[in-house]
């Protein structure tokens, strides 16, 4: 008889339990109960947000692809696979490790797909780096990635590092991966096909992260508790050698399906395999290979070790497959067989553990969860600029700005990765959007990731429209065309109302930003329960874009290139300061509402540039963000240490308040670059897309200037600026 | 004239000298498996960058052990070609066919940027078509490329001209503020006395073509094609 | 005094780095091997020589810096004056 406080501390309720013993008609054993605890897990079941995920678009102006573990699109004859997704709690606690195994399961979800890895991004929040463990955090997080995703050889090319306080005591750590594959050499994690093969491929089996899908994922961090057991260790080399024995293998057609067994292990892949197969599968234990003594089946079931997967072989050619992965010093044995009786059945040297269709373990409850705005936003979003006080010295407002950690070069942080390795990667981290070519076409990826969490916390849905619109611009600047998006839906715990709500707003927020863009959501990740005993993070629905440039060498960068090109703005600057970094770091205040998105004026913005690059018009584009104005204008000028470009900008004449004018962060705004000849030709561009168009100065000399009228506003020597936006990243 | 790119488990780089071989100086070229003992035919030997065996030992510890070794070595005896890039400039140290070791870098980080080094010899096969003292701009990416050899060791690689590459600014200033990982005077890459092996902590394959930023790693391999080349002239 | 400290990874933790090195000593013909387990070591020298406080402070510096308690383990031993 098994006691409701197993099954509770499970995380099973009493209603699931119920609806067990209804699917099962009799008393789960122990390995049974722990495998629906697992698979109606939130973290691999999406209870709570599976009925609003369904919102999203999945398609696009691009032919999209939605697999089981991760999506993409179809370029020509090329499929473009990417997925996004977090890392958070493993990370919080043991970051170098939390952070290496995040990036290690993203890449497996993109090779078992068939398609070799190219790009990796990572969109990360920190608390505060005046505290000693945010700091150890940063230091750990960024060291398991390099040491990760450098030894495997896939290239970090960008992403996004920002600090809040609403992130002391639970960083995030989202991982994206791209790859590519032929469209038609693709792979499914099915399994299907009576008397085909389940092969086990990879590292041998331990007790690592025992029950940590359902015990990481679902339980808010109580301070000093104890998580030891749960945490896993990376290997990256093992995944290298993975990668090319996977590809390898899946190229002789001999491979059915495959999958990772990340989250949940072997108890997800066979369940979902065979659920997705439509078929059965019948396993036996005793022959997975294992590192550890005396495992109980439901331990060998629940196993997080790392760098391991699941095949599906054709039958009779098991040794063909298995010989590849031998050759390249890895584990590969047959554990089973597929069935027809849709049952997943685990025997332990013969006698049945567990018996279980395998539909009713992947068809986890769907929760509706009640949602309600928090009562205190009201007041949060009124910002009387009155009360405001206009700072003496915008000099020294810029400085402090350029200093903040979330906006300060991140240099410290990529030039730990190997970011070139592959040499694909035409423009490198520290621009709006990496840019990688495919080789033996003339085409390039563009990827970026973003999500202004503040903006989000203030205003969920128009947050999340920005994190998709900024993520489009900032692909639009590199030159690339805003193609598809993986989101990762970062919230707090979801059986409280208040963040129920940011959650769904949010992800009203991306359907219809999305929509308007005409891209897709083809893949994607929710983490919830990111909590910690002080308060929930900040809603952070991190949104990756990739973007297509049908002319590899039309890749911009956001420096100013030369002396002499003349500066051109589009868009508009309002006398907007709600939500601003300016506001948080310079007033200490996080208030007012997300500034306005006009999705109309967004495109025309957007298109106005894309055609200028692709035209050749346009020698440097980078978009206004984080800082406004003058921050981006700032980055345009020294972002190329070996080359910095002054600037005088002479002629903004807006009507608004001085620091709203330079800090402010009105939406739908790009800085252009060109030469003098080319700006009739643009101007007719901006003019037929209806975006509003302003020259607004001229680059050179060693200063960077604004002025207004005759007053002016900003003037600092470049290697001032550089040095303190240089300085302020490593993490002491 | 054929190339062959040796393939370690953990080699990363292998692909990208493959192509560059391939498809930029469009010369002949063929994987070498790391268990494979036929070097046959082939007129140079690539060892690639990356992280053979996770490099969890000691970087190219492991891999010198890799029965490819002893025949790469025979093949280095008898003048054939050989560059190491890298992990392997890493083996080619720790398997004895160049002198000296490589330390963790002095900053104890994985750097990964574009550096200048100076051609301190171009009377080799590998910079021939360099010009005397000319700086290249070729990236790095390692964690162990703080080249150190003992004094009696050093003495000797002058005297032998055996240092090939130094860190050194974009003007060609060797000083310690443009040395990236803490190597001992500067040095990014050196050839055995006899001048056929050359081990290179840049990457030259990553600085080939002009849409990766440079192309100056692309003098290196083409001055090895042309001493192939009138080699057989 | 001196301490050395003896830092690795628990049992039950993976550790990919010993395993990489016996396999790679399995090749070279140790085939005897059961398990191969790395780790670090420390040499402290203290300018004390009363061994209480150093076993104290001790523990104290290898759960708060030397060693990730979460996934290492570490002994100790004292020598000399």
């Amino acid at each position: 008889m098994i006691k409701p406080d197993v099954y509770h501390s499970l995380g099973l309720s009493d209603e699931e339990y119920k609806n067990i013993l209804r699917i099962l008609k009799r008393e789960p054993t122990p390995t049974e109960l722990a495998m629906f605890s697992v698979e109606w897990s939130e973290h691999c079941g999406y209870l709570c947000s599976r009925k609003w995920l369904k919102l999203l678009p999945k398609t696009g102006k691009y032919k999209t692809l939605i697999g089981e573990d991760s999506g993409g699109i179809i370029i020509d004859d090329l499929a473009i696979v990417f997925k996004m997704e977090s890392h958070n709690h493993p990370s919080q606690v043991e970051p170098k490790q939390g952070a290496a195994t995040g990036v290690g399961g993203i890449i497996r979800d993109i090779f078992t797909a068939g398609a070799r890895p190219i790009a990796l991004l990572d969109s990360l929040r920190f608390g505060p780096l005046s505290q000693a463990y945010n700091r150890y955090l940063l230091a750990g997080v960024v060291d398991g990635i390099q040491f990760y995703g450098n030894c495997v050889g896939v290239p970090t090319v960008g992403g996004e590092i920002y600090f809040d306080e609403s992130y002391s005591g639970n960083c995030l750590v989202n991982a994206m991966c791209i790859g590519i594959a032929k469209k038609n050499e693709l792979s499914q994690a099915r399994a299907f096909g009576i008397g085909n093969s389940i092969m086990y491929v990879g590292s041998s089996t331990g007790r690592d992260g025992i029950g940590g899908c359902s015990i990481l994922a679902s339980n808010e961090f109580k301070e000093g508790e104890e998580k030891r057991p749960t945490v896993q260790i990376g290997d990256p080399f093992t995944e290298k050698c993975l990668i090319e024995a996977t590809l390898e293998a899946i190229n002789t057609g001999y491979v059915v399906g495959i999958k990772d067994m990340g989250a949940a292990g072997l108890t997800c892949c066979t369940s979902e395999m065979a659920s997705a197969g439509n078929s059965g599968m019948d396993v036996e234990i005793q022959a997975v290979p294992r590192r550890e003594e005396n495992m109980e089946p439901w331990e060998v079931m629940m196993s997080e070790s790392q760098e391991r997967m699941l095949v599906c072989v054709k039958n009779g050619k098991e040794r063909q497959v298995r010989e590849i992965f031998l050759k390249w010093g890895l584990n590969a044995s047959v554990i089973g067989h597929v069935t027809d009786d849709g049952l997943v059945t685990i025997r332990d040297n013969g006698k049945v553990v567990a018996s279980i269709k395998a539909h009713s373990l992947t068809k986890a409850p769907i929760y509706d969860m009640p949602s309600a705005k928090p009562k205190r936003l009201k007041e949060l979003n009124k910002l009387r600029l009155g009360r405001i006080p206009k700072p003496a010295d915008y000099n020294e407002v810029l400085l402090k700005l350029l200093r903040a950690p979330s906006i300060a070069n991140k240099a410290w942080v990529y030039e730990q990765y190997d970011h070139m390795v592959q040499t694909n990667t035409v423009v490198l981290p520290g621009s709006d959007a990496a840019v990688i070519r495919l080789k033996g076409t003339n085409k390039a990826i563009a990827a970026t990731t973003d999500c202004n969490s503040r903006y989000c916390f203030l205003n969920p849905y128009r947050g999340a429209e920005i994190a998709v619109a900024e993520a489009a611009r900032n692909l639009v600047c590199s030159g690339g065309r805003p193609a598809a998006v993986t989101d990762c839906l970062n919230f707090g715990n979801p059986e409280k109302p208040e963040s129920f709500w940011y959650f769904k707003n949010c992800v009203e927020g991306i359907r219809d930003a999305c929509k308007s863009f005409k891209v897709a959501v083809v893949s994607g990740n929710v983490s919830f329960y990111n909590e910690s005993p002080k308060s929930a993070i900040n809603p952070t629905p991190a949104i990756g874009m990739i973007g297509i440039l049908n002319d590899a060498n039309k890749a911009c960068s956001q420096n100013f290139k030369q002396d002499g090109d003349v500066i051109i703005l589009l868009g508009r600057c309002g006398e907007e300061l709600g939500a601003s970094e300016y506001l948080k770091e310079i007033h200490h205040l996080t208030r007012g509402d997300a500034p306005k998105l006009d999705l109309k004026l967004e495109k025309a913005v957007q298109d106005t540039t894309l055609e200028a690059i692709e035209k050749g018009l346009v020698n440097s584009a980078h978009d206004c963000s984080e800082g406004g104005l003058a921050v981006a204008l700032a980055e345009c000028c020294i972002s190329n240490e070996a080359n910095m470009v002054g600037a005088v900008i002479n002629n903004l004449n807006y009507d608004i308040r001085e620091d709203a004018l330079l800090f402010g962060e009105s939406q739908s705004r790009i800085i252009l670059s060109c030469n003098s000849r080319s700006v009739k030709e643009i101007d007719k561009i901006a003019k037929r897309n209806k975006a509003p168009y302003r020259i607004i100065g001229l680059t050179g000399g060693i200063e960077f200037r604004i002025l207004s009228g005759k007053k002016e506003l900003i003037n600092l020597r470049l290697e001032n600026l550089s040095k303190e936006w240089r300085g302020s990243l490593p993490a002491k | 004239m054929k190339f062959g790119v040796v393939v370690f488990p953990g080699s990363n780089c292998d692909q990208d000298c493959f192509y560059v071989v391939k498809d930029v100086l469009k010369k002949p070229v063929k994987y070498v498996w790391h268990k494979d003992a036929n070097l046959s035919g082939l007129d140079c030997v690539i060892l690639p960058g990356g992280f053979s065996y996770g490099d969890y030992l000691r970087t190219g510890a492991v891999a010198r052990f890799s029965p490819v070794m002893k025949h790469i070595a025979d093949f280095a005896g008898k003048g054939g070609t050989v560059i190491g890039i890298c992990n392997g400039f890493q083996i080619l140290l720790e398997a004895g066919l160049l002198p000296g070791v490589m330390l963790r870098n002095r900053g104890l980080h994985f750097i990964c940027k574009h550096v200048y080094v100076k051609t301190d010899n171009n009377r080799t096969r590998f910079t021939s078509l360099c010009n005397a003292g000319q700086i290249l701009k070729i990236p790095i990416a390692h964690n162990e490329g703080n080249y150190y050899i003992d004094p009696a060791g050093l003495e000797e690689l002058r005297d032998n001209e055996q240092v090939v590459f130094r860190y050194c600014s974009a003007r060609g200033e060797i000083s310690d503020r443009y040395n990236p990982n803490g190597a001992l005077d500067n040095i990014a890459g050196i050839i055995n006395k006899k001048g056929n092996v050359l081990g290179i902590m840049p990457h030259p394959e990553r600085s080939s073509e002009d849409s990766l930023g440079s192309r100056d790693g692309h003098l290196i391999f083409k001055s090895m094609v042309n001493w192939l080349e009138t080699k057989r002239l | 005094m001196i301490v050395e400290i003896y830092i690795a990874l628990k049992k039950g933790v993976a550790d990919p780095q010993g395993l990489t090195v016996k396999h790679a000593l399995e090749s070279l013909g140790y085939k005897d091997l059961a398990d191969v387990r790395m780790g670090k070591l420390v040499v402290i020298k203290l300018n004390y020589k009363d061994k209480k406080r150093a076993e104290r402070e001790v523990n104290e510096m290898c759960k708060k810096l030397l060693s990730n308690p979460i996934i290492e383990d570490y002994r100790f031993k004292l020598s000399g004056e």
